[in-house]
Parts: C-alpha cells; structure tokens; sequence
C-alpha cells in the first residue's frame, strides 16, 4: 500500500442545489471519510469553491480527482501542493471566566496568539483565531487549562501561492473538457 | 405560446426529432400522459409490462439506432422499476433520456404517496439528472439533458418533474436542435469550459506520437471496445486495422465495431477471451485500445496486463485513462476523429510473422456434437445459416450471451446489444423489443437462457400487442449455467441454488400469451422451427435443449493473469 497522507482538494462547482452532495459522495463511495470540508461563493457568478481534505495516497488521489472532474457541475480541480499552497481555518472557542483573573488571563493568551476576543460575557469568553493546524492545535493546548465549553472549526480554505490559480488552463482540463463538451 | 408543462415535455421531444417513447403510465406523469393523447400522431407510444422493460427498451433502441432513447414512468415504485435499465445503460454509455414526474410541490418531503427522491437515487448512475420544480425552466432543462445524454460519452440521464409544473402554464417558443447550443443552459455549459472552446480537437502531438509507436512496434494488438461501436466507427477502425496489418480482440461492449468475418480479429479478449486474442495480448509489443476500459473482465489482473508492450489507451472520457490499467500514452478524443486523424497519417505495415503466431492459437472453441441435444455452437450456426446476416441479436446475461458473442460473427456497430458492464439478467427481451421498434425493416432476435429469461418474460405481451416478430432463443440447460459453471470450477461443485427443475413450459408460456412456441433437440427441428417463425412474421419462443454441465470456453479465472486458462 502506498503511503496515506492529508490531501487538499480545491474543486470548483456550480453554485447549485445538490453539488455538494454529488462531490461529497464519491469521497463515501470509495471509503473516504472527508477530514475537513468548506464551502462558499466566489467572486465570480454563479460559482461556489469547496475545499477538501482526505487521508489518501498519490495513485488514489488522482483517481478521485478525476472522478470528481468527469462531473457536468464540477469546473476544474485542483490536488494542492501543500508546500505551494496557503491553508487556513477559522476557529470559535468558548472559555469559561468565571472572574477577572482568569479573562485577564485568558485575554493575554488569545493576544499572543493574535486570536480575537468577540464576545464577553458573564462568566464566559469567546475567542476567534485563524490559522493553521499547529497555531489551532497550541491554542487548545493552552485553553484547556481552563475550561472550554465550545469549540467549532470551519473547516480550512486552501489557495495557491503566487500566480498560480485554479482557473489556469491545462492540457488535462483540456482533456476533460472535451468529454463533456456538446459534440 | 402558452402551453402546459406537459405539452412542453412533448413540444421538446419534437425539437430533439424523438418519435418513440417507451413507458408506463401513473398518478404523477397523467397530465403527460393526457398530452400525449393530444399529441398521438406525433409519437408511438410502447406500453411495456414493466417499467424495467420499458428502461431496457428505450436503451435497445438507443443502442441499435444510435439515436437517444426516451422512457417515461410515474412517481415512487415507477421510477424506482427503472433503476436497473437506468444502471445498465449508465455502465454501457448508452444515450437514453429517462422522464419521471414526482408529487407536487406542496407533498415534497412529506413522504406522500408514491413519493420518492428519485433523483438523490439515481445520482451515481446517471451521467446528470434534474429535478424541475419551476414550469419556467423546463424546456431548458429538457434540452440540456438531451445534450448531456448524447454528447461526449453518452448516457443516461433523468428528469423528474413535481406533477403541478407539468399543469402550470408557460411561454414556450420552439427552438430548433442546431440552434440549442446558442442559448439557455448549454450556452451556459459550453462557455464554462475554461479551456479554448470550439469544436473539442484531438492533440496533433498526441497522434503523431503514436503513429512513432506503431512505427517501432513489430507486434502491435488492437483492442476495440465499446467506444468504436458508440461513434459508428466500423468502417475508420477497419481501415485502420488493415493498414498497420494487426490482429484485432474485441471486447464484449466491442462487438460489431470490427466485422466478425474480417480475417485479422482474434474474437473475444478476457475472462472467456479465446486463446488467440489472450494469447496475443500476452505476445504483443504495443497495444491500442479503442474506447475501452479495461474492466476486470478484460484486464483480469491490472498488474499483469500487457505488461511486456507498450499500451496506448484511446478514449473520450479522461477518467477512464489510467483507472484500470497503467498506460504508456494516451489520446482524448472521439474515437472516430481519432482514428480518422491517424489514418491521414499512418502507412501500410506488415505484420505477417505475427500474425502467424497469434493465428496459429484458435479464435474460437470447438464443441463435440450431441446425440440428443444441441451444442450452444450448433444453435448459434444455424441460426447464422438459416437468418438473415444483418439481424441484431439482443442477449441476457450469462453462458447463453458468451457464446452469442464468440460464435456470431458480428458485422456492424449496433448489432449486438448486450448488457456487458453491468450484466443485467432481463435485459434482452426489453432490448430487443426497443431494437424491433426502431428497426421494423430488420429482423430481431433474442439469446437467452432459462435463468434469464423467467425474471422479464412478461414483456412477451408487449411484443405480442405490438406485433413485433421476435425470435427467443432459449439456450435451456435447467440450471444457472454461469453460476453453476464457477460452482463446477471453483465450489466443489456444489451446486448451491442453481438447479432450475421447475417451470414454466416456455412452450406453453408463449402460447398463453399469444405466441408460437417450439421446443427443440436437434439442428433440423431448429432450423424447422426457425423457418416456421420467419415465414408466420410473428414473434417466437424456440426452447432449446442443450447438456447441463455445458462450459463455455475458454476461461481464466477472476484476478488471475490473462493466459492462466482455468479450461481450454
């Protein structure tokens, strides 16, 4: 067996009923589960971009992607290099404070952190921090010294670096253009 | 003009040229159904037994004329009968646009009568499917779904229809097919290629590497699949063949893309491929294969396949490249552009000394004759003799449909239908009638097995009622022979399930109703009985005996390496 990683899927869609769950299920068609999935609008009509990720390995990521590019609502796809690209996630978490030590406390954290405070309440605080994994990863590590009592990702967003994007052409896409092209 | 939603549906089938509808009426399609009333000069309507026959039949006809096929059916149970038809014709890339109409839109979601998501089912066997909820944008759609189903690799694709926006009114204003692409929905899907759009080009640089290829090669294997007979590109693939001189294997999707008849195909390739074609395979130093992807019925085992040659896979579905079988290079493309493109290009070989190696193993498997039964052989070559040569054989699934396939000696693309990839028992009767209606000038027949033939012989009173003169061949053996065949073979013989001592006197069955039937043991009660039933122009059930433990031949096991005959 080949080696198992996280993969990143960009897939751009139609931004209709029922795409997602045409792109959601071959991923449980082939056994996959989806380890993180985010969906929304781009700036072009019409058109929703989903981001993907999967534990798989080199031949089998291929193989779904070209899946995924075979259907009619489906634009083009993109497997990322995770070198050459930018991923981010948005994170919620609800600490609770029960006096003003501890929300002095847990406010200078979310400062080293660059997180941001959107809610106090009594008793409770709420921090929001984008990141990547290990950034999320230290923030719990450290809140659950406190007592965290919601916690809610997005799901990450991925783009390329550079110049590079989704929308570039390829031979490939020309290739899969063409079967679904009108003869 | 104002018309009903139902009078669009009919409005778009004129557009698309649609003059046949195979279907079966109910609670939700009536508003269609009462338009078709208005509209019957327009279109025959064939009224089937079961929704499943009528599936197969608009994919007989779709497959045998090359033209899309249509079948209507109501909400719940009448669109989920057709999911069978709809996952066969969806594994053989047949064009066949499937009209359901669901509840209204206020019961949606209600678990009301006859109510099912239909489109949520058919998501993974459909090449697209729509749901119409607003009246407004349902010729669009219908329009879209035709493209869709006809265009790059064909298939099948559903329109359901909630029952109120086939009442409501809307602006209908005819457009004629060449100018669809122009407006609407396609326009729309045409633009969205982001790659430079006009008419899709197959890569020069593509061609001109494999026309190097075939220069190199000393020992090149054509295989020609199920592409060759959906672009009807029987003449450009024989031209080919004869110009680079290579011995042609045919899949089972492939046969009637290469004329049985021409002395350089090698018959069938795979599982019950003959010596030639597997041996071949093994031998070769560059493969082709046209519109084929490697099953695990052809590429038994992937890793193995061909691994000694070069293999080039042609094929207008990029997904299939590589899926199966790891190429050496590969062309995007229709396959008759394809080919046409390489014969431009390609020069005469000689290949003789290979050709003398792969011939010198049999193309087909000898069988020793019977005192008191017939040999699958025998059937097969009488009714070569004695029928037409044109005639479109529709076959069911099982030993009955691998003999068809390696004794009959196919000509044309769209002679044979045959469930292939998603081998569907029940398929050939609803094929075959589909096939009839389409063709009314040919003569039809039908290869099953008694296993096959009892799970849709009800469709006998829809080739009665409509007068359609085909001829069922029952290859009787009183078992599940494939079955029984692996049970022999590779469960100790245990013949767990498979014994058929039981009815129907299929005899008996045709006549109830309405049909000539005959039972036969011998080449001359058979070719009786055959003449009998072409010259009564009506349709036919001839039960022929044949020996029980019957194998075909030869056969390599699942999984194993394509030479590994578990029997010659």
């Amino acid at each position: 067996m080949a080696e198992q990683r996280v993969y990143t899927l960009a897939v751009l869609v139609d931004n209709e009923a029922g795409v997602l769950s045409q792109v959601s299920r071959l991923f449980s068609r082939k056994g996959y589960n989806i380890e993180s999935l985010a969906v929304g609008p781009t700036h072009r009509n019409d058109e929703s971009r989903i981001t993907i990720e999967v534990i798989s390995d080199d031949d089998q990521i291929i193989l779904l992607a070209n899946q995924l590019r075979k259907l009619l609502t489906v634009h083009s796809v993109n497997i990322l290099d995770n070198e050459k690209s930018l991923r981010r996630e948005l994170v919620m978490i609800k600490v609770m404070a029960p006096d003003s030590e501890i929300r002095n406390e847990i406010i200078q954290i979310a400062n080293i952190f660059r997180g941001q405070i959107v809610d106090v309440s009594v008793g409770a605080l709420t921090i929001a921090l984008i990141g990547d994994e290990n950034k999320i990863k230290g923030l719990e590590k450290i809140l659950s010294e406190f007592e965290i009592i919601e916690l809610v990702r997005t799901g990450y967003v991925a783009l390329e670096r550079g110049l590079d994007t989704i929308y570039n052409d390829t031979k490939e896409k020309g290739e899969f253009n063409y079967g679904k092209n009108v003869l | 003009m104002q018309l009903t939603g139902a009078q669009i549906v009919l409005e778009c089938l004129r557009e698309q040229e649609v003059d046949t509808i195979f279907g079966y009426p109910g609670g939700t399609i009536l508003n269609i159904y009462d338009a078709l009333y208005e509209y019957r000069d327009c279109f025959t309507h064939i009224l089937t037994s079961h929704e499943q026959g009528a599936s197969h039949a608009a994919d007989g006809y779709a497959r045998s004329t090359g033209k899309v096929g249509v079948c209507f059916a109501t909400s719940g149970p009448g669109s989920t009968n057709l999911i069978t038809g709809i996952a066969t014709a969806y594994m053989d890339s047949s064009p066949v646009v499937f009209i359901t109409c669901n509840v209204s839109e206020g019961l949606i979601g209600k678990d009301s009568f006859q109510e099912v998501d239909i489109t949520g089912i058919t998501m993974p066997i459909t090449k697209c499917n729509y749901m119409v909820r607003d009246v407004h944008k349902l010729a669009d759609i219908i329009r879209e779904a035709f493209a869709v189903a006809r265009s790059g690799r064909p298939g099948p694709v559903l329109i359901d229809i909630v029952k109120n926006v086939t009442a409501e009114k809307a602006e209908y204003t005819p457009v004629p097919r060449s100018e669809h692409y122009a407006s609407g929905r396609i326009a729309r899907l045409l633009q969205k290629s982001l790659y430079k759009f006009d008419m899709p080009r197959v890569d020069n640089n593509d061609i001109d590497i494999l026309i190097k290829m075939i220069s190199e090669s000393k020992k090149p294997l054509l295989i020609c699949g199920g592409g060759v007979v959906r672009s009807r590109s029987q003449a450009e693939f024989m031209m080919f063949a004869e110009k680079i001189d290579a011995p042609v294997a045919v899949t089972v999707m492939g046969g009637g893309g290469f004329c049985g008849r021409n002395p350089l195909t090698t018959g069938m390739i795979g599982m019950h491929g003959s010596q030639a074609s597997n041996m071949a395979c093994d031998g070769c130093d560059l493969l082709i294969a046209f519109g084929c992807r490697f099953s695990d019925r052809v590429a038994l085992d992937p890793a193995s396949f061909a691994k000694q040659a070069k293999i080039v896979q042609i094929d207008i579905d990029r997904a299939e490249i590589n899926k199966n079988v790891k190429t050496d290079h590969h062309i995007v493309g229709d396959v008759r552009q394809v080919l046409n493109m390489l014969n431009v290009r390609l020069g005469r070989y000689n290949h003789q000394e290979w050709k003398d190696y792969v011939f010198s193993y049999p193309t087909e498997t000898e069988y020793d004759d019977l005192d008191d039964k017939l040999t699958p052989k025998q059937i097969l070559a009488t009714i070569a003799r004695v029928m037409p040569q044109d005639t479109i054989v529709a076959t069911d699934v099982g030993q009955h449909q691998m003999w068809a396939i390696q004794h009959f000696h196919f000509d044309y693309a769209g002679q044979l239908l045959t469930s292939g990839g998603f081998g569907t028992m029940g398929f050939g009767l609803g094929a075959a009638i589909g096939a009839q209606v389409g063709n009314p000038d040919k003569t039809v027949i039908h290869i099953t097995g008694d296993g096959s033939f009892r799970m849709n012989c009800n469709e006998l009173a829809t080739e009665e009622h409509y007068d359609l003169p085909i001829i069922t061949f029952v290859f009787n053996n009183s078992t599940l022979g494939m079955v029984r065949q692996w049970q022999n073979l590779i469960y100790n013989k245990h013949y767990s399930q498979t014994t058929l001592d039981r009815g129907p006197d299929f005899v008996k069955l045709a006549e109830a109703y309405g049909l000539m039937g005959r039972s036969v043991c011998n080449v001359e009660e058979l070719e009786a009985a055959i003449n009998d039933a072409m010259a009564s122009k009506k349709g036919c059930v001839i039960d022929c005996r044949i020996e029980t433990d019957e194998m075909v031949r030869p056969m390599v096991g699942g999984g194993s390496h394509i030479t590994d005959f578990i029997i010659s």
